[in-house]
């Protein structure tokens, strides 16, 4: 999936999220989102996959690959066993998969999802495994 | 006192006032997400009743020095707050003697006290400490440091599915090579109260000592460390409504005595040279350094707080808490309770087909209600229950069955939303 097009979703999302104003309403949207996120392969859930959460569990890869032009993009594969981190993976992958490095090291997620009143998901206190996934994230982008 | 302490402290009939109780916690008046808070996380650390607050606040403005220091009137006055703090846990454990109380920072911190003072100290390659499969991380890494450090061996002793203690298991373990049985009083995760007085007695039949994490256990009832037969008790403060920063371990006096220092420094000392340091009596050589001294104070407002309600009338108001939110969660479907023994603590652990208990967690918070998901710092009972992570809901004396309502109708909800 190119940038452009998630790009297209991340203007979707807050579109949507504009209309919502039920806490309700947003959480079955972030649970929906999670229903939709791609298929991770079992075998690769494993302990080196794993980041460091509490609450729940997230598994995380990134893998490079050339674009068209010879770019090295990193596309993310990522996946959780609770329904409403799944639906924040989801966005977080519109955020970072398949961008460039240096794009990733632009990429403001906290500013992303204060917007939509989510941060507190990011937060390293959450123990969720998305503020981990966002520190391997990022580490992959800076080597 | 009593205009600390409120008005719930002072009813004069049996009637437990909920209500009334709910008032001397300010805290209790919070709103989450524009929602009256409904805090059922006490057994990670309870809240705290305006008498301890202000018992703390005051003794800062009006009668804090340092303690065993002094020799002016405000030292004194310190000294005799923070002693008389240690005769009001001894009195409240049951204890002898109060030199059989030491403070620690904790729970956590008392447990360590006996398995690198007692443990570690004593214990020869090839002896065995046995530890409940359920208890608390805290129960279980201070006994693998202590094998590692002396070449003994950690042991589990397995639950029921129930969660209920397996005593023919264990009494199959015992031996000879047994020297230390470490279990909790009741379970932070299942509510199971175990049966310590047995298991106290079949541990010294068979010649090891008990340690008792009462943690949860001294919350929840009436705690005689006499009576129980137990070796060492290790409490928290914060989960007792009391201040973070401040435990206690009850340690029998005659073993007391024969353990080294745990930390070295001020207070803990008979008298230093630098060829040859002797150490302090029991409580004072366990006590190195300047202590939690208004944290001490503030737990013993704790207790007083908590005794002047009573243990018994409180363990019986949280139980029918408990019972009302076991039947009510009981009717959804897909619900699993995990610790199903007879004669829980006020803590109701669970999952529900479907869903992550973070899920449940994270949609309970936005209608005010706070309980914990996750594995409860006990990831080796999760294995022995087939389960990565529960949910947990745990009660206290300001518990209401509203407040379990609220947790049910929370969680019928939440499914609506996740499936």
């Amino acid at each position: 999936m190119d940038t452009t097009t998630h790009e297209a979703e991340l203007t979707e999302l807050r579109e949507t999220f504009g209309f919502l104003d039920d806490w309700e309403e947003r959480y079955a949207y972030i649970i929906d989102l999670g229903k939709g996120l791609p298929p991770m392969d079992e075998a690769l859930k494993t302990e080196a996959t794993k980041v460091r959460g509490c609450t729940s569990q997230v598994w995380m890869i990134g893998r490079e690959h050339a674009d068209d032009l010879g770019r090295a993009r990193l596309e993310i594969v990522a996946d959780s066993d609770a329904h409403i981190v799944r639906g924040l993976i989801r966005i977080l992958l519109m955020l970072y998969s398949g961008r460039t490095k240096a794009e990733i090291r632009e990429v403001d997620a906290e500013a992303f999802l204060s917007g939509l009143g989510l941060d507190r998901h990011l937060s390293p206190s959450r123990r969720n495994g998305l503020f981990a996934m966002v520190e391997r994230i990022r580490a992959l982008a800076a080597a | 006192m009593t205009i600390l302490h409120g008005s719930a402290a002072t009813l004069p009939d049996e009637r437990f006032d909920v209500e009334a109780v709910r008032k001397d916690f300010p805290i209790l008046s919070t709103l989450v997400h524009g929602k009256p808070l409904v805090f059922l996380d006490s057994a990670a650390s309870a809240q705290k009743p305006a008498a301890v607050l202000e018992t703390m606040d005051t003794m800062y403005r009006t009668a804090y020095a340092n303690v065993h220091r002094g020799v002016y009137t405000l030292s004194d006055l310190a000294t005799a707050r923070y002693e008389a703090a240690r005769e009001t846990v001894r009195r409240f454990l049951g204890a002898g003697d109060v030199s059989e109380i030491v403070f620690t920072s904790g729970g956590t911190d008392a447990l360590n006290l006996v398995a690198r003072c007692w443990a570690q100290a004593f214990l020869k390659p090839g002896d065995e400490i046995l530890v409940c499969e359920s208890e608390h991380h805290s129960n279980i890494v201070p006994w693998q440091l202590a094998a590692a450090a002396t070449g003994a061996v950690v042991r589990p002793i397995p639950v029921t599915d129930e969660g209920a203690f397996d005593f023919d298991a264990f009494a199959a373990m015992l031996g000879p090579k047994v020297k230390l049985v470490a279990v909790a009083h009741m379970s932070n995760v299942l509510g199971t109260i175990f049966p310590i007085r047995e298991i106290a007695a079949a541990a010294h039949a068979a010649g090891a000592l008990i340690v008792v994490d009462g943690c949860q256990g001294a919350v929840h009832q009436p705690v005689d460390v006499k009576a129980l037969g137990v070796d060492f008790y290790a409490v928290t403060g914060h989960k007792i409504y009391g201040p973070t920063g401040i435990g206690a371990l009850y340690g029998r006096r005659e073993l007391l005595e024969t353990m080294p220092p745990y930390k070295g420094g001020g207070d803990m000392i008979e008298t230093v040279s630098f060829e040859r340091s002797t150490w302090a009596e029991p409580p004072a050589r366990f006590e190195a350094g300047t202590p939690m001294i208004v944290e001490a104070v503030g737990l013993a407002a704790a207790i007083d707080y908590v005794e002047s309600l009573g243990v018994e009338r409180i363990h019986a108001h949280e139980t029918d808490v408990l019972d009302h939110a076991t039947r009510l969660l009981t009717r959804i479907p897909g619900l699993r309770i995990i610790g199903t023994a007879p004669g829980k603590g006020g803590v109701i652990s669970f999952t529900v087909e479907g869903a992550h208990p973070s899920d449940i967690a994270t949609l309970l918070d936005q209608r005010g209600v706070a309980v914990r998901a996750g594995h409860h710092c006990a990831q080796p009972l999760m294995v022995r229950m087939g389960v990565s992570a529960t949910t947990r809901a745990s009660f206290a004396m300001y518990s209401t069955r509203a407040e379990a309502e609220a947790l049910a109708s929370g969680v019928e909800r939440a499914m609506a939303l996740l499936r």
